[in-house]
């Protein structure tokens, strides 16, 4: 097999990275180490430039004083070159407020309205301090099997016509606690309230993000199945959390 | 004068915790505090005012129990009583449950002109215990990243502290922790007010880990770091708005951590310098040693008091206590979040003697229900430490490929989700005459001390 090789960017390491997040980027260098794949990863700060040659870009959530200063970044440095990489078919994740911060806007808990990057067609607003947090463990279903982790937001997502969602709620709140869904994809990138961090123990989903990396730069997927013994097992014990 | 209702209160509360005892669930502490509380919601208010020297206060993510328990050392060594709550009994219902078992017949504790309060107050329940309790001192540590689905983030924590300490009256004294940006922050504005912090630029780790808390200031820019101490905790500076860390007068200088069994350092108060030797292990008790001995001094203790009781330290419920299992040495290191595990970890690093591990992760309300934390901690610096582990508790599975993903080498760990089993596992691979290091979370350290203590005869290997 040829040599392979990856870029992946994170965005904002430092401020958007509470809730484990940043096992998803361990667990796709690893994944790819394991089939031969180098993964060179960088790291993206506020007021960088987006880099123009990434397969693959990740963005976790934060406390509300670090999520304004993205959402600045994002309208006035980033978010017009990651629409284009986006439709250009980059691969995306984003995790809970980086899923929020990368629809069009963010209604917060007083009111105050973030702008967001507009990668997908939705919206979320917080209904204000009495409403309840949406706090569990979290099952849907995706391509006939399951994605698994944790759920922990006060706003309410809802899709536009061009988002689908990603995953239908089997146990959990989801995208609003009432739509049945969660989550949003627009071409190759992926939105989602899933923590956990949701890779490590999704290994499926891991794969479709590489496989669709490798596809974009490759035009072919291939990759070696792994052993996954431990990853169905935390699978497994989630989905007897949520029960 | 105890008025007849709070009377009423104090004997149905010691009554509902002798039959919750008697029933064997537990020491019953909670459930007493909880009738009582239901009978009168001024019962803590109204016992607490007869304590003869007042009360003080010790909230904070990480280090409240090992606080207290030195700062009631200290109390003790003044030749006061302290009044002090039980670990884990942290909520109103807890320290009512501690005030109604001290009250006597008439409500009256007994010695009560020599009583001083030292109450660990969970974060969330600080506005209330400031109320009800009106303290004299209020101790806060530090404020870490914790339990995110029940505390929420550290900014509407801070928040909530903030606005409480508005409205408590200005004479009480703040004790807080100069090298935390966020808990520096609360004393800004206020007079009485006693900053402690490190003063040993040896301890430098030159950047700041990845599970760190307020990288950001209020004015919206990142804080600059000149140092780094662990965490977030460090000499920091904002160039946005000009704040910076306060000097702090209480400090520990010239500090060595040893093998993580024991601290030696040079403390520096206003009342002088001293040098202390703690059998405490890990720089975290560092900070633990100088909010007490902050505490100390702006409740008026001699500094003579505050030595007595840090060199003489022991270990509190569950945080290094030592007991000897089968002629093995079993070392108990509770761990609940990021910061808190993250200083675990380097201190086991620290004993290359430490042969196995037993790393226990549940998931239940006192734990925290979402267990993504465990990726924010750096297990990767144990990685290859120990000679064999196993991965326990309600999420072991999740632990288990938390320490995969750590290149902790797969064949020296086995994953045992029951803790009596996993306990029996992980000291069948400890060799005869070594060590075992366990790392629970909070209701899994509950559940692996009370099979350590039946299996060690309750006996410290310290006290041996």
């Amino acid at each position: 097999m040829t040599e392979r090789a990856l870029r992946l960017g994170y965005l904002y390491p430092t401020l958007m990275s509470i809730y484990g997040d940043r096992g998803n980027v361990t667990c796709l260098r690893r994944r790819c180490r394991l089939r031969g794949i180098e993964l060179a990863v960088t790291h993206i700060e506020v007021d960088e430039p987006l880099p123009t040659d990434l397969d693959l870009l990740l963005m976790g959530g934060a406390q509300d004083r670090e999520q304004r200063l993205v959402a600045r970044d994002l309208a006035e440095v980033k978010g017009e070159a990651l629409r284009a990489a986006v439709a250009d078919g980059l691969v995306f994740l984003a995790v809970c407020g980086g899923y929020q911060l990368a629809g069009r806007y963010y209604r917060g808990l007083n009111g105050e309205e973030l702008a967001g990057a507009g990668v997908f067609d939705l919206h979320t607003v917080h209904p204000g301090p009495g409403a309840r947090r949406l706090i569990g463990n979290l099952v849907a279903e995706w391509e006939g099997g399951s994605i698994v982790g944790f759920e922990n937001h006060g706003g309410r997502t809802q899709l536009g016509p061009d988002a689908a969602p990603l995953a239908r709620v089997v146990r959990g709140f989801g995208n609003d606690g009432a739509s049945g869904f969660e989550g949003a994809r627009f071409r190759n990138a992926f939105g989602t309230y899933l923590h956990g961090p949701l890779l490590p123990k999704n290994p499926a989903f891991a794969d479709r993000l590489i496989g669709l990396a490798l596809e974009r730069r490759y035009g072919s997927a291939e990759l070696a199945p792994l052993d996954d013994r431990l990853e169905a097992a935390a699978h497994a014990a989630a989905m007897r959390a949520s029960r | 004068m105890t008025s007849a209702r709070t009377l009423a209160a104090v004997w149905s509360a010691k009554a509902a915790a002798g039959a919750s005892r008697a029933l064997g669930r537990g020491g019953g502490t909670a459930v007493g505090g909880l009738v009582g509380l239901s009978l009168q919601p001024a019962l803590v208010r109204d016992l607490a005012g007869g304590l003869g020297h007042g009360s003080v206060l010790i909230s904070g993510t990480n280090g409240k129990t090992t606080t207290a328990s030195l700062v009631s050392a200290t109390v003790e060594a003044a030749g006061l009583q302290p009044l002090a709550n039980a670990s884990g009994s942290n909520l109103m219902r807890g320290i009512a449950a501690t005030l109604t078992a001290a009250a006597g017949p008439t409500g009256r504790a007994a010695a009560a002109d020599r009583r001083l309060g030292v109450f660990e107050v969970d974060e969330a329940t600080l506005p209330y215990a400031l109320r009800d309790l009106r303290p004299r001192v209020v101790v806060l540590t530090n404020l870490f990243r914790d339990q995110l689905d029940r505390y929420g983030e550290v900014e509407s924590l801070t928040r909530l502290w903030r606005e409480s300490l508005e409205a408590a009256p200005p004479d009480l004294a703040l004790v807080l922790n100069a090298d935390d940006p966020t808990v520096a922050s609360l004393g800004e504005g206020r007079d009485n007010v006693l900053y402690f912090g490190l003063a040993d630029a040896a301890l430098d780790r030159g950047s700041l880990d990845h599970a760190s808390d307020a990288v950001t200031c209020g004015c919206g820019t990142p804080y600059t770091f000149s140092r780094v101490y662990f965490s977030q905790l460090g000499i920091w500076h904002c160039d946005g708005c000009g704040r910076a860390r306060p000097e702090p007068s209480v400090t520990a200088t010239n500090v060595a951590v040893g093998d993580g069994h024991s601290l030696r350092f040079q403390l520096v108060t206003p009342d002088g310098g001293e040098q202390i030797e703690m059998a405490l292990g890990g720089l975290y008790n560092v900070y633990n040693a100088l909010a007490a001995a902050a505490a100390a001094h702006a409740l008026g203790l001699p500094a003579a008091a505050t030595t007595a009781a840090l060199q003489s330290a022991a270990a509190a419920f569950g945080r290094q206590e030592s007991f000897a299992v089968d002629g093995k040495r079993v070392d108990l290191f509770l761990a609940k979040n990021p910061a808190g595990l993250n200083q675990v970890l380097a201190t086991l690093c620290l004993d290359p003697g430490r042969d196995a591990a037993l790393i226990i992760l549940n998931d239940g309300i006192a734990d925290g229900r979402d267990v993504s934390w465990i990726w924010d901690a750096d297990f990767e610096v144990a990685a290859g430490q120990f000679g064999a582990t196993v991965a326990a508790g309600r999420r072991a599975a999740d632990l288990a490929l938390r320490l995969k993903y750590a290149e902790w080498p797969e064949p020296s760990f086995g994953v045992e989700p029951a803790v009596p089993a996993a306990l029996d596992a992980a000291l069948a691979r400890t060799p005869a005459g070594g060590s075992l290091s366990i790392v629970p979370t909070y209701t899994a350290m509950l559940e692996v001390r009370a099979l350590l203590a039946k299996r060690a005869g309750r006996a410290p290997f310290w006290q041996q």
